[in-house]
Formats: structure tokens, sequence, C-alpha cells
């Protein structure tokens, strides 16, 4: 922590304290936030960071209105926010973002609206009140959503989200360790059991068990290490919403456009500096907003990029080359393995191996688009 | 076996307490004048607590939506519709078709739907929306 570099420049508590039977977990959070601006002089929208424990920062900054680069979700027990802090003025000293906001409520004596938590937790969060009533049975009827919306926009048809898992087995094929490697065709993808129309089961991600785990140091430290240094050249951050039926654009992800934007901001690189490329595919149409939310297809073209075989072994733009959620592995929070196989590319030891691969981008998504990270490795120090 | 039911909120009665009422209700901003949902005591576009809620008309469209082939114990066990309708209000919630076949088809994207309401307890209606018309 760099001495004095930091500085508060708001503090509230509730409105009201004591006993408050008629405001909910998230309206004390929000209560004490409005105070807070209030007494900074500052709006929602001034705010770039937010930090909570106890309930999602996603479900925070999406009540308030506010679109971070930076969000800490840290929950460690009472001390979280004292945590909080510090991160904060890591994340203020390092460019992350600017300004963080940092809010607690919890219902400890009347319970209103507790539990909720991440969102899709307890009947009395938003999302338990105005969307679990409808039926969603978790990410399969529920991430799937916007993508009618998108094929309508841009002309998308069934045949193009169908090629996107074609082209992943391809990849993967080439990966011993992946779950799928018997090659498919668009028929087949069609053909399999239909899970929420318009998804088949083929388009949907596996689940499967497994883990991973990074180590990081200084990039100082990092040359007196075994194995070859990946570094961390740019990154990003955001978070939308914790509920999909709130996304601001169903045709693109507004947490992807803020991330990848600051993530390649950050790194000072331009998309044809990019050799090799992980988006994270809970589901088919993941790679296609993700392609175009990261800049590197126009709106509406990344179905024909991925169809033109661009994306594909041999292509300039190799993406998922482990097979990805779709034919390697998911285990449930995927974005691990994501970076696990940029890695891989950059000591270059991955089995589908991209030649010379020097920059490589694992893009990541949280829950049904509420959230995204985005990192940019490079195994030069440049 | 019942319904999945959403519990309210203090932030959130007028909006159940409409459903039951046969009402859709909204709120908008008194200082941006902007609608917006889900319900909250302060503007998310500005920030401002001067908020009222009035009665919307309960018509839009049909923004997006998805058939679900595998359906929660609550709700049968026919493919149903999951769907998200833009309010002529300006905001989106997420709600089921009713009404119509849930077929491709039948639901076609953009076409125009009305609300309606299904009580499910003494303090829940859940609104849903039908084909104008249906
Ligand atoms: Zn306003």
């Amino acid at each position: 922590m760099k001495r004095n570099s930091v500085a508060v420049v708001g503090a509230a508590e509730t409105t009201e304290m004591g006993r408050i039977p008629n405001v909910s977990v998230m309206g004390l959070h929000a209560d004490a936030a409005l105070n807070a601006l209030k007494d900074a002089g500052l709006k929602p929208t001034d705010i770039d960071g937010v930090a909570t424990a106890g309930a999602s920062p996603v479900e925070l900054a999406h009540y308030l209105g506010i679109t971070p680069t930076y969000a800490d979700g840290t929950s460690v027990g009472g001390c979280s926010f004292m945590l909080h802090v510090r991160h904060a003025a890591a994340a203020i000293n390092e460019g992350l973002c600017n300004t963080v906001l940092i809010t607690h409520g919890e219902s400890g004596r009347s319970r209103v609206g507790a539990g909720g938590r991440f969102g899709g937790g307890g009947g009395s969060s938003l999302s338990g009140q105005f969307e679990a009533p409808y039926g969603p049975v978790g990410p399969p009827s529920m991430f799937t959503i916007p993508v009618l919306r998108y094929m309508k926009t841009n002309g998308v048809t069934e045949e193009d989200l169908a090629m996107v898992a074609v082209v992943q087995r391809e990849w993967a094929a080439l990966n011993p360790r992946a779950s799928f490697k018997e090659p498919i065709t668009v028929d087949d993808v069609l053909d399999s059991r239909m899970i929420a129309w318009p998804f088949r089961m083929l388009m949907c991600c596996l689940v499967t068990d497994g883990g991973g785990a990074l180590i990081l140091t200084s990039a100082e430290r990092a040359k007196d290490f075994p194995q070859k240094p990946v570094y961390i050249l740019g990154t990003g951050e955001s978070v939308e919403t914790p509920m999909v039926s709130q996304m601001e654009d169903f045709n693109s992800s507004k947490a992807f456009r803020v991330s990848g934007k600051k993530a390649f901001d950050e790194a000072g690189i331009k998309h044809s500096d990019v050799d090799h490329l992980m988006i994270y595919d809970a589901f088919a149409h993941l790679p296609l907003y993700g392609l175009e939310d990261l800049g590197f297809c126009k709106p509406g073209e990344a179905a024909g990029f991925i169809n033109e075989r661009n994306t594909a072994i041999g292509g300039k733009l190799p993406l998922n080359t482990n097979g990805g959620g779709l034919s390697y592995m998911h285990s449930g929070m995927y974005g691990m393995y994501a970076m696990q196989e940029s890695v891989r590319q950059l000591r270059g030891i991955a089995p589908a191996q991209v030649p010379n691969a020097k920059i490589s981008i694992a893009h990541g998504v949280g829950g049904m688009f509420a959230a995204s990270g985005t990192i940019v490795f490079s195994n030069e120090k440049g | 076996m019942d319904r999945v039911l959403p519990q309210p909120t203090p932030e959130t009665q007028h909006f159940w307490d409409g459903c039951k009422a046969g009402e859709l209700r909204l709120q908008r901003c008194t200082d941006c004048k902007d609608a917006y949902f889900p319900p909250r005591p302060f503007c998310p576009k500005c920030g401002s607590r001067s908020v009222e809620e009035f009665k919307a008309t309960g018509r839009g469209f049909l923004y997006s939506y998805v058939i679900n082939h595998r359906p929660r114990p609550d709700l049968g066990t026919e493919p149903h519709s999951i769907a998200v309708v833009q309010l002529d209000e300006g905001p989106r919630m997420m709600t089921n078709i009713v009404g119509c076949p849930q077929t491709p088809e039948a639901l076609k994207l953009d076409m125009p739907v009305e609300v309606t309401f299904q009580s499910f307890s003494d303090d829940i209606s859940l609104p849903f929306f039908q084909p104008v018309g249906a």
C-alpha cells in the first residue's frame, strides 16, 4: 500500500437505526449508499468501483445504476469492509477505477429480504420475485433467453449457433484431456436433445468435475522461477445485472464491453496483436457475443467470422483451443480453465499449440451475463 | 407441486398489491421522468429518491424467450415459454407467454402482448402476458 495515496471522501450510515422493518437488506445497502453519495456530493453514475459483502456486488451495482470497472465481493466475515478498503486503495493506485463505493446492509433483527445472496438465492431477492416464478431452471433456461433477439437482429440462424460447437469440437479432438473428442456436424448438434429452444444439448456446456490454480508474483521475481513466466499485460472487469431479463441490450453484454475495453486499454494492444483467444463458452452464443463485444468483430458479424473458419485450426484467431466448455470440460466456474489454456499456449505446451503465440486473452463471464473479467497475457515482458 | 412464488419486500409490496388488484404498477422518477423496473425507492438512472408509482398500460411486445423443454416440477410437464416482454413504458420484465401454443410458430418476436393476471395465493397474483386479442 502506498502511504497517503487514497482518502475517504464520503461516509454515512442508514437513515434509520435499530429496528427497520420497512427496509430490506438491499434497501439498507442502497439507503446507506445514497446517504454517503450525498455526503460526498456525488451521483451513483460517478462511482466506478463497488465492494460489498453479504450481498453480491453485481446486485448492488445494478440496484444503484452503477457500471463499475472494479467489483469486490470479498466476503470473510465482519472485517470484510476493511479488506474492501485495502483492495480499493490498491485498485485506485493501479488505475482500475477512480471512485469506490463500499456498502454494508443487514436486516439482522427484522430479517426483511434476508437471503437472496448472488441474486438467485431467495424468494425476496429481485430475481427471486421477478424471474424465479416463471420457471427458469438454472443457466440452460436463463442464460439462453437473450439469444432469439440477437438472432433476429443479426440474421443469425440455428445452424450458425450449431457451428460454434462444431468448430470447438475440432479443437477438442487435438486435446487428449478433452471430455468429448468425436467429430460432430451441424446436423448432429441440431438433432441433439432439445433443452430450451433454440438450444440443443450440444450447444450447452458439459458438467464435469475438476479444478485449477494459479500462482502470481511480481514480474521482477518471476524470472527466478523454473517455468517460463506469463506476464499480465492488461486486465478488465465489470458487472451489469444479477437478472438476465434486465440486461440493457440483449444483442450485447455491457459487462463484456466495459471489461474488454479496459483490458485492451491497459495492455495498449490492437486486436491484430492477439494471437490466441479464450472466451468462456457456457453456451454456444457466448463466443458470438464475446467476439463482438471485445471488438474482434463488428456487431452481428461473429457468426460469419466463425463460419469462415477464422477461429478454427489454422485460422487467424484461434479460439477456445482446449475445446472450451462445450467440449473440454466445465465444472461450474470455467474461467479458471480458460486462463489455464492461455498460460499453456504462452508457455508453448498446449496440446493444440498455436505457433509462436505471444499474446493471449482470456475473457470470462459470471452468472448469466451478470459479470465479466478479461485478462491479457503475454510471454514477453515488453 | 405449489408454484414458486415471490416474497414481497416493503420496497416491492406496491407492485404485488397492484397485481392482486389487476393492475401492473411501475415507478418513475419525478426528476428525470423515466419509468423503471424492478421496483426500488429511488431512480436507478439518477439516484433521486423522488419517485412515484403509476398504473402501466399493461401492453408491450415479445422481446425474447426460450421454450424450456425440461420444466421445473411446479410448472408442469409440457414445454413452456420463459419470456421477456418490453412494456410500452420502456422497462422489460420476465414472464410466461400464455393463451397461445408454446411453439416457435406461435411465439413471434415483436408480437404485441398484453398483461393478464393469475392468482396463486391470497397475496400473490402473477402477471403473465398473452398475444393481444387472444
Ligand atoms: Zn431519475
